[in-house]
């Protein structure tokens, strides 16, 4: 009985801590722009040869 | 008539073809100055990447910007609406940049701190097409933003808009719903799995430990995921009128409160299961038919289309003022390109004004000193001063937009009014087993009225409508038919009469069509014409000598032009003059002015060009296919030297009004209307937007979804103009599916109604019954309109 109780609060919580990343995730606006993302993976990283450091463009706004 | 046909050299940066000029530098052409200077500026930067991801990536740069034209930027009071955050270090901007259309435009934008290095960061947001850039205001400004954003071809769009109003966010609270109601339907759907195969007498404990949790998980679902359903519910009340979802709202909260009873009362495990998975579903329907689409507006205004400052010109001082704070009185300075916000006299300079904008007519207008020019127009060519008449908010642009002050009243969905009836049988029956029942056996009436409301709930309906919905916008979506939201797809099922603009719509803005009535001449005569064509900017001897333009270039002697009648000069020992009818044979023509260009050489007269908008192909076979099932009008600003030409194309019971006002296109629908017929109005310019507003659905026409467009129900691109009729049919398929799968539905509710009404219906077959009919539901629809969309040989994929 304690096992199987002990067990669900287990499975919901690990549930509700995935909800929690989806509800995150919405609303820190990675689905606004679903065109962008893929395409910028691909970008290669070009060493910075006469200015700025390369880094910042991953850097994510707010 | 005859061309040479050339070898074309695209452009390194555009892509597009060099036809004034061709720009050497290394092995690269270049189709302007513009172009090269954008490749240079990214060459010394290394950048050049942005030209190894696409071909050809960049935007013609034919027409410059003038050099202060963000001047206005530096003014504390716009800034401080444009900007988003500022610390004592960083200014954080957003930019709307309509030029963003390719990999490399990410790409680079989002490298601009290696052009710049007051850039912090830059990133692109390409749905919206808008760039978000953290700067250093120490050490930089928003002007100087803007113009390394220029400098690199991509000029930040900046209209009154950004300065009244914020943008409206995205809504996010039915995502958030819809994750909820996910999270907890799994979550019952697994603690009700023991209640389902049935637990064993010495396990009956756990039976109260399940019950519970599926009662606390459940409740979420009740006051957090449904609330959509009851504020809807509770709207439509308010109105005195019952749409769908108050009889939804109604059954979910009946379903709780069984259930409620159910579990404290000991005596069953309720319908947490079903109530939540319905509501799931539900809210999954109304995502898919709200998806809306970002990058297109359906709801602009004068203030999307206006600039936020113009220069006003104070004691022979150029000042940037606020669009708002123009007054009467005031001389502005309009440059090439820009756009006239207010009526004014022209007071100085040569005004050539494109008012394609407002009536879809692709060649400007001359206008002398003096005469008053309405808001609206764009200036093409040199500077000119206006004097101010009337403020923004009374131009002439702006009354167009406000004329219609009667808002179309709120259009009931056919959902609606069945559901309607649908609840009224509902409550009948819930009654009369209650009735039933309390004579036989008291106790189970309870039960029967409850369950008869739980079952019989229309979500099945609400299901087949929103599904439906949102598979025939996301169909029509992948053929640029982009529509406001799912009313639409109703209003355009029942229309019976399509009106058409003529200009801009049935015919292209991109080409026109030149006809020569009079004596051939030779192809020596065509390359002096061209010559001399090419000497003036006059947009109908720009088009003249593009037509004529040939290898062995002439050159002019004595060139000489009368503006607004026409030029003349002498090309390989001809004279030549071409112009107005009165310019050339010395009397005033009968025919219209506007498209005609008469030809002299050496003092005789050969003929006269005339030009024509060019029609979009396939239209006039696309209007013949229409006929046969509505009713077709043409409605046309011009005069009506097309009319002979169109009727005979078009056939007879085709109607055309020729110099139609917007006012009278306006008048012309709602006579229409008032005669009982349903209206649809295709049209493009700003001139259609009080019919588009007035029509039952009002599509705006555009040759590439970037443009702005009229405030409209839907947004076609133009080259899918010949395929109407296929989407048309589509619109009609909608309901047809709708109401299939409203029938199955009511066969579901037939057989749960007869089990609930015997007093049988157990929890495992409710259980089973509900989630399957609504799968069934959602598979039939979803099949059943994309079948029929591959039967009407539409798209089922974006094109790119």
């Amino acid at each position: 009985m304690s096992v199987i109780f002990l067990l669900l609060i287990a499975s919901v919580s690990v549930a509700a801590l995935f909800l929690g990343a989806f509800l995150w995730s919405v609303k820190s606006g990675q689905y606004d722009d679903e065109t962008s993302p893929p395409i910028r993976m691909l970008f290669d990283q070009k060493p910075a040869s006469s200015s700025g450091n390369s880094s910042e463009t991953n850097s994510t706004q707010q | 008539m005859s061309t040479s046909v050339k070898s074309t050299i695209q452009c390194y940066h555009c892509g597009e073809e060099c036809v004034t000029e061709t720009i050497q530098l290394a092995d690269k052409t270049f189709c302007c100055q513009g172009c090269k200077t954008v490749y240079q500026v990214l060459n010394q930067s290394d950048l050049c990447n942005y030209y190894e991801l696409n071909k050809n990536p960049g935007t013609t740069q034919r027409i410059t910007v003038r050099k202060d034209k963000f001047s206005f930027l530096d003014d504390e009071k716009i800034q401080q609406q444009l900007v988003s955050f500022r610390n004592s270090e960083q200014t954080h901007v957003t930019f709307y940049l309509p030029q963003i259309h390719c990999s490399s435009c990410l790409w680079l934008l989002e490298n601009l701190h290696r052009l710049n290095s007051d850039v912090v960061s830059s990133r692109v947001n390409f749905t919206r097409k808008e760039v978000a850039i953290i700067f250093n205001h120490n050490r930089s400004s928003l002007r100087t933003v803007a113009e390394l954003l220029t400098s690199i071809g991509y000029e930040p769009y900046i209209s009154l808009q950004n300065l009244q109003q914020a943008k409206p966010r995205i809504q996010r609270s039915l995502i958030y719903q819809l994750g909820v109601a996910g999270f907890c339907f799994a979550n019952i759907m697994l603690m009700s799995f023991p209640e389902y195969l049935g637990l064993e007498e010495a396990e009956k404990s756990m039976q109260y430990l399940f019950r519970y949790f599926n009662l606390i998980l459940s409740l979420p679902v009740l006051l957090y995921s449904s609330l959509p359903f009851y504020q809807s519910a509770w709207g439509s009340l308010k109105h005195k009128y019952l749409n769908i979802d108050a009889p939804i709202a109604l059954a979910i909260i009946m379903t709780f409160g069984r259930s409620l009873y159910e579990v404290l009362s000991n005596t069953g495990s309720g319908y947490f299961d079903s109530m939540s998975g319905i509501v799931f579903f539900m809210l999954v329907g109304r995502v898919l038919q709200e998806k809306t689409y970002q990058q297109l507006s359906f709801e602009r205004d004068y203030t999307s289309y206006f600039p936020i400052a113009v220069t006003v010109i104070k004691d022979k001082k150029e000042i940037p003022t606020a669009l708002p704070d123009i007054k009467v009185g005031d001389t502005i300075l309009i440059h090439n390109e820009e756009l006239i916000p207010v009526d004014g006299l022209l007071t100085k300079g040569k005004a050539l004004i494109d008012y394609s904008f407002v009536t879809g007519e692709s060649l400007p207008v001359l206008k002398e000193m003096g005469e008053l020019l309405y808001a609206g127009g764009k200036q093409t060519g040199s500077n000119i001063e206006l004097l101010v008449m009337k403020e923004v908010a009374q131009s002439y642009l702006t009354r167009l937009w406000n004329n219609d002050d009667k808002q179309k009243a709120a259009k009931v969905s056919f959902v609606d009014s069945l559901s309607r009836y649908f609840t009224w049988i509902v409550f009948a029956l819930a009654a009369a087993g209650a009735l039933y029942w309390s004579f036989y056996d008291g106790g189970k009436a309870w039960n029967v009225v409850t369950t008869i409301l739980i079952v019989a709930c229309p979500c099945a309906l609400l299901l087949s409508n929103s599904f439906t919905n949102g598979n025939v916008l996301r169909i029509l979506g992948n053929n640029k038919l982009y529509l406001r939201n799912a009313q639409t797809i109703e209003e355009i099922a029942e229309v019976n009469h399509i009106v058409f603009d003529k200009t801009g719509t049935l015919t292209t803005t991109e080409a026109q069509d030149i006809f020569f009535s009079g004596e051939p001449f030779t192809d020596e005569i065509a390359g002096c014409i061209a010559a001399l064509a090419a000497q003036s900017t006059h947009p109908l001897s720009k088009l003249l000598a593009k037509e004529f333009k040939q290898d062995g270039a002439f050159t002019v002697k004595q060139f000489r032009e009368s503006t607004g009648k026409g030029i003349s000069g002498i090309v390989n020992q001809r004279i030549i003059s071409l112009g107005s009818a009165e310019f050339i044979t010395g009397y005033a023509s009968q025919k219209f002015e506007g498209s005609t260009v008469y030809v002299s050489v050496d003092g005789s007269l050969p003929g006269y060009f005339s030009i024509r908008n060019h029609y979009r192909t396939h239209i006039f076979e696309q209007i013949k296919q229409l006929r046969k099932q509505y009713r077709i009008s043409i409605l046309s600003g011009d005069n009506e030297s097309e009319r002979l030409n169109l009727q005979r194309e078009l056939g007879m019971d085709v109607k055309l009004f020729f110099n139609q006002q917007p006012h009278d296109k306006l008048c012309y629908i709602q006579q229409l209307q008032q005669g009982g017929q349903k209206v649809m109005m295709i049209g493009d310019g700003l001139n259609d937007a009080g019919a588009l507003k007035q029509a039952d659905a009002g599509i705006a026409v555009t040759e590439s979804t970037n443009n702005f467009t009229p405030a409209s129900d839907g947004i076609l691109e133009a080259n899918q103009l010949n395929r109407l009729s296929a989407y048309l049919q589509f619109t009609k398929a909608n309901k047809r599916v709708v109401l299939a799968s409203f029938v199955l539905s009511i066969l579901y509710n037939i057989i749960g109604l007869s089990f609930a009404l015997k007093g049988v219906l157990s929890p495992m077959i409710a259980a089973i019954l509900m989630p399957s009919s609504s799968l069934s539901i959602i598979l039939l629809t979803f099949g059943a309109s994309s079948l029929y969309a591959r039967l009407l040989g539409l798209r089922k994929k974006q094109q790119l």
